[in-house]
């Protein structure tokens, strides 16, 4: 079979980004993506901040949206104790959010969709929440894999559960992530790859027939921006219970 | 022949992109940059945290807290505002009924004061029409008193003549004026 094929997986690889430099230090094309997403939010914080109007303008309402977001849901989902670790949710949201919505434009690398970024992401969350777990109780903390009201003989069989559970956070939280970015660019590739092969084996009725694919990548586009927008959102919120979970213990 | 290659190609396609598991770049650990992306993610959102924790976020904070500053303080105005335009109406409304007491009082004394006035004068004048009336009548007492005690002497002197002409006889003066007296006061009388 000579003609187009489909690589879904190509986009991807990881090269060296940055010319000759990030070839000495290893600066790959999703750190590129990774500095454009921090790039773009302390660029809308340097504009937002710029008029401080009693009546913000546009990018000044976007940040303020982002900012009251973000904090109500640390405040709401943790308590009062969320304002402390309001700055790092919101680093972990804003850097995924723009991780997810400059990885939906063509050329821009899609650095949440690796495993290893994620799971890096994920990894942090479980192991901070913890320490500020034990840091705030000590080794009560422990206690937090007992259910309470539960009777005694029940406890050999749901402490392993509760501890295995806890353990597989950090799991749920990266896969997840990894496999909705992944999933809708590897679909949408492949959409684009149908065409192409449509155009190649079926002639000017397979480009015509062509359309339906890509009317079906639009209608992609749209899902896509809905889960770069979620899938952010359910990371943060998660980040939110485990640290309510860290300082409450219930 | 060659149609039907292609439909299989185009059914399986998409199984055939997932399935090469060992070709999927995120799994493929083996390349250094798999891991040294990670660190320099690192260092990138730790920057980026610092950026947001020192600088960005409290700027934004503050700007939120002095619009909802300038907010509270505006509502706290139109609300005193408020109160004072409130005190201001029931001043306003306090000083209206009470000027309508005061004027209702002030008309009707000034009624009372016309009818009081006015029943004095009317008691003057009747006093005066009483005064004259009784002087009138006291006129008219003497008058006629006037009249009876002229009427006396002429009675007796009529009197004498008749009993001189009836008997012949004078009685005494003193006789006849008294007997004159008696019978004009028994007529006075009856």
């Amino acid at each position: 079979m000579a003609g187009p094929s489909i690589d879904a997986l190509g986009q991807f690889g990881l090269t060296t980004g940055l010319g000759p430099i990030g070839r000495a230090v290893n600066f790959t094309n999703s750190n590129e993506a990774m500095l454009a997403a921090a790039t773009i939010i302390v660029a809308l914080f340097a504009v937002g901040l710029k008029a401080r109007a009693l009546v913000p303008g546009r990018v000044q309402a976007l940040v303020e949206v982002l900012y009251e977001f973000v904090h109500n849901m640390c405040v709401d989902t943790i308590g009062e104790e969320g304002r402390r670790f309001f700055p790092l949710v919101f680093t972990i949201f804003s850097f995924i959010l723009l991780g997810n919505l400059i990885g939906l434009f063509p050329y821009f690398f899609a650095f949440t969709s690796h495993i290893a970024v994620t799971l890096a992401l994920a990894l942090f969350v479980f192991l901070f929440s913890t320490a500020v777990g034990f840091y705030t109780h000590g080794f009560r903390f422990l206690k937090f894999f007992v259910p309470s009201g539960v009777p005694g003989w029940l406890l050999p069989l749901l402490v392993p559960i509760e501890f295995i559970s806890y353990l597989s956070r950090p799991v749920s939280l990266s896969v997840r992530l990894f496999a909705n970015m992944t999933a809708g660019h590897v679909m949408w590739e492949v959409f684009a790859g149908f065409m192409l092969l449509l155009t190649a084996g079926l002639g000017v009725f397979g480009a015509i027939a062509s359309v339906v694919p890509l009317g079906l990548n639009v209608a992609l586009a749209a899902l896509e921006l809905l889960v770069a927008g979620l899938q952010a959102y359910v990371f943060a919120i998660l980040t939110c219970l485990y640290l309510h979970d860290a300082v409450h213990m219930h | 022949m060659r149609r039907f290659s292609t439909a299989l190609l185009l059914a399986l396609a998409p199984a055939a992109a997932m399935a090469d598991e060992d070709k999927m770049p995120q799994m493929d650990f083996s390349n250094p940059l798999t891991l040294d992306q990670v660190g320099w993610m690192a260092v990138i959102i730790v920057v980026l945290y610092l950026v947001l924790s020192r600088w960005g976020l409290p700027q934004m904070g503050k700007v939120l807290e002095n619009r909802a500053a300038i907010i509270a303080r505006d509502l706290a105005a139109a609300r005193a505002a408020k109160l004072e335009a409130d005190r201001a109406v029931a001043q306003l409304t306090a000083t209206l009924s009470s000027a309508r007491t005061n004027a209702q009082a002030e008309v009707a004394k000034a009624v009372a004061d016309a009818k009081a006035e006015a029943g004095a004068k009317a008691a003057t004048l009747n006093a005066q029409l009483d005064a004259k009336l009784a002087e009138a009548e006291a006129r008219i007492e003497a008058a006629r008193n006037a009249a009876m005690s002229a009427i006396k002497p002429v009675a007796s002197a009529a009197a004498g003549e008749m009993l001189l002409k009836l008997t012949g006889s004078v009685p005494a003066q003193d006789e006849l004026v008294r007997r004159v007296d008696d019978a004009l006061a028994a007529r006075k009388a009856a």
